[in-house]
C-alpha cells in the first residue's frame, strides 16, 4: 500500500488554559486529499484545536504541522496556505459578490488577473453570473453558503477548514453543498470539517470523536460502525458519549 | 381547544417577505413543531406569537387573547426560549433563575416542581456564571428560567441548534416529559429527524407553510416508491443514478443514496446498469420515507 502524504501532522498536543487542559495529550494525521471529519460535544476542544490547526493559537506543548509548517514557529505561513470557513463568519453582506471574491482574493496575495480569470470561471460554475454585482444580504442562504466555501478555496489551499458549515440549512442545499466538498477532495484539497449532522460523518473518508479534551477515536465510518457493531454514525456518537458518563 | 389560533399572518422587511398567508391551529397540549431551515420564517412567526413583534396582516390568538391588544395579559401565561443563548452570562445560574422568577411575580420553590428534572442536571453548578456553562447546560438553563413561572404555553425558537447529537435527544425527552404537565408546547427546529418526536408539524420554507400534520401521515403522503442504493463508491454512484434515464431524485443520505423513479423501479435493471459503471457490493432495498425526504420532495415541487 502506497505511503500516503500526511498534511497535517499532530503529536502529543497539549493546550492548557491556565489550569483547564483544553486539549489533552492529542495525536492524529490528516492524509491530503482527505475529507476529514471532526466530531464531539460543544466543549469538548474541536474549535481550541482548529484554532492551532489555522495558526491563530499556539499549542502549550507537542508536535504541530500543518502544510509542511510548524505550528509555533510557521504560523503566518500556515494562515497563508489554508482557508476557513464557518457558519458565523463569512461573506460581507454589504459588499457584491465581486467585491467579495476581490477582497479575500486580495488578502491572499492573488494577482488581479488570476482573481478576474478564476471569478468569471467560479461564477460561471455556480450559476450567478447574471448576480454578481448583488450585495450579499440579497442573495438566498443557500447561495451565501456556496460562496464562501467557494470563497475559502479560491486562493487554492492545501487545505480548507470549516466549522460547522452546513448549520441550519434546508436539506438540498446542504446536499449541494457536499457536492462542492467533494469536488474539492477530488481536486486534492484537504477538507478539515465539523458537523453536528451525523449523516455527515458518513460522507468523510476518517472521523475523530472528541470528548472532554481528548480524541476518544479516530477511523473510517466504516470501521468505526464495526466496531461499535451499529448500522451508523449517528448511534456510534450515542454509544461512545454514553460512555463517559 | 385551540390553544393557538394563527389567521393569515404577513410580515416583511422592507422589500423582504418573512412570512406569507400563514395560518394554523395548535391544540391545547400538543407539543407541535416548525420544521424549516435558516431564513424559513420560524424566527419572525414564534416573534408574533410572543408579542415582541406586530404582524403586517393577519392575527393570532393565543390562548384567545390577541397577541396585538392583549400583549400584556398574554405575557404573564408564555414562556419564551429564543434562539440564541439571551441569559445574563455574568449571574449565577441560581441568579438567573431567580431573576426570573421575581420578574414573573414567583418564587424558585413555588415551581419547583415543573423544572426540577431539567434544573437538577445544572444545580451542581448553580454558582457558576451562566457565560461559563457548556451548551447544552446553557440550554438546560434557558429552559427551567421559561417555565419557572408555569406558562401555559411554552416557545422554543431552535432550542437544540449547535447542540451535538446527544443533547438534542435528550433534550426531547425532557420536553415530551413536561407536555406531560399539561402544557402546550411549540417548538422550531432545522433538523428533520426531530419532527418525529412532535405531535404535528408543520413545513415551512421560505416564509410559506408547506403542509401541517402527523409526521406519519405526512410520510403516508410521500406517494412515491423509495429505494436506499449503496455501493462502494458512494459520490459516483450518486452521479451515475442521476444520469439514469428512469431516475426522478437522487440524494445522498449518510452511506445510502435515496432514490425514486420516473415510472416503477426495475431492481434488476438499475443493478445491472451499476454493475456496468464499475460499482461493486451494491445494495438496492425498498424502503419507508422519513421526513427529510419528505421535505426535499415538498421543496422541489415548490420550486417548480
Amino acid at each position: 500500500m502506497e505511503q500516503r502524504e500526511s498534511i497535517i501532522k499532530v503529536k502529543s498536543l497539549v493546550k492548557k488554559f491556565g489550569n483547564f487542559v483544553a486539549n489533552d495529550n492529542l495525536t492524529f494525521n490528516v492524509f491530503k486529499g482527505e475529507i476529514f471529519g471532526f466530531l464531539g460535544a460543544n466543549g469538548a476542544g474541536k474549535t481550541t484545536t482548529i484554532r492551532i490547526l489555522c495558526g491563530l493559537s499556539s499549542p502549550t506543548s507537542g508536535e504541530v504541522m500543518v502544510a509542511g509548517f510548524d505550528a509555533y514557529k510557521q504560523s503566518e505561513d500556515i494562515k497563508k496556505n489554508i482557508g476557513y470557513m464557518s457558519q458565523k463568519f463569512s461573506l460581507y453582506d454589504d459588499l457584491t459578490i465581486v467585491e467579495n471574491i476581490q477582497f479575500y482574493a486580495g488578502i491572499y496575495g492573488m494577482r488581479s488577473s488570476i482573481i478576474k480569470k478564476r471569478t468569471d470561471e467560479l461564477l460561471e460554475k455556480l450559476g450567478f453570473g447574471d448576480s454578481r454585482d448583488k450585495l450579499i444580504r440579497d442573495i438566498p442562504l443557500g447561495w451565501k453558503q456556496k460562496l464562501a466555501f467557494s470563497v475559502a478555496i479560491f486562493h487554492k489551499p492545501e487545505i480548507v477548514f470549516l466549522d460547522e458549515p452546513t448549520g441550519g440549512v434546508d436539506p438540498i442545499t446542504r446536499r449541494q453543498f457536499w457536492d462542492l466538498i467533494y469536488q474539492a477532495s477530488e481536486d486534492n484539497i484537504t477538507v478539515f470539517v465539523t458537523t453536528h449532522y451525523m449523516d455527515e460523518a458518513e460522507y468523510c473518508s476518517r472521523v475523530t470523536i472528541m470528548s472532554d479534551g481528548k480524541i476518544v477515536d479516530l477511523d473510517t465510518p466504516l470501521a468505526l460502525k464495526a466496531k461499535h457493531k451499529v448500522a451508523n454514525m449517528d448511534e456510534v456518537f450515542y454509544r461512545i458519549a454514553r460512555n463517559k458518563e | 381547544m385551540d390553544s393557538i389560533i394563527a389567521n393569515n399572518l404577513k410580515k416583511s422587511y422592507g422589500n423582504t417577505i418573512a412570512i406569507e398567508n400563514i395560518s394554523f391551529e395548535i391544540k391545547e397540549n400538543e407539543l407541535f413543531g416548525f420544521i424549516g431551515p435558516d431564513g424559513a420564517g420560524k424566527t419572525t412567526l414564534f416573534r408574533i406569537l410572543t408579542t415582541l413583534l406586530i404582524p403586517d396582516n393577519g392575527t393570532a390568538e393565543v390562548c384567545e387573547m390577541n397577541t396585538v391588544s392583549d400583549f400584556k395579559k398574554l405575557r404573564q401565561i408564555l414562556g419564551y426560549m429564543p434562539g440564541r443563548f439571551s441569559l445574563y452570562q455574568d449571574l449565577s445560574v441560581e441568579e438567573n433563575l431567580a431573576f426570573f422568577a421575581t420578574i414573573f411575580g414567583t418564587t424558585i420553590e413555588e415551581n419547583y416542581d415543573l423544572i426540577k428534572d431539567i434544573y437538577s442536571h445544572i444545580e451542581p453548578f448553580k454558582d457558576r456564571p451562566a457565560g461559563k456553562l457548556s451548551g447544552g447546560m446553557k440550554q438546560k438553563l434557558a429552559l427551567s428560567c421559561a417555565l419557572i413561572h408555569k406558562p401555559q404555553v411554552l416557545i422554543l425558537d431552535e432550542p437544540t441548534t449547535g447542540v451535538d447529537a446527544v443533547s438534542r435527544k435528550e433534550f426531547w425527552q425532557m420536553l415530551k416529559n413536561l407536555q406531560q404537565k399539561n402544557i402546550t408546547i411549540i417548538v422550531s427546529t432545522p433538523y428533520m429527524d426531530e419532527a418525529s418526536m412532535c405531535d404535528r408539524v408543520a413545513l415551512i420554507q421560505k416564509g410559506h407553510i408547506m403542509t401541517i400534520d402527523t409526521p406519519q401521515k405526512i410520510i403516508s403522503l410521500f406517494g412515491k416508491s423509495l429505494y436506499a442504493i449503496r455501493s462502494d463508491r458512494l459520490y459516483k454512484l450518486k452521479n451515475d443514478l442521476l444520469n439514469f434515464s428512469d431516475c426522478k431524485s437522487a440524494h445522498l443520505f449518510g452511506q445510502y443514496i435515496h432514490y425514486t423513479g420516473k415510472d416503477k423501479v426495475n431492481s434488476k435493471l438499475l443493478n445491472d446498469y451499476l454493475l456496468k459503471n464499475n460499482h461493486s457490493n451494491i445494495e438496492i432495498n425498498p424502503i419507508e420515507p422519513g421526513i427529510e425526504d419528505c421535505f426535499m420532495d415538498l421543496m422541489l415541487a415548490n420550486n417548480n
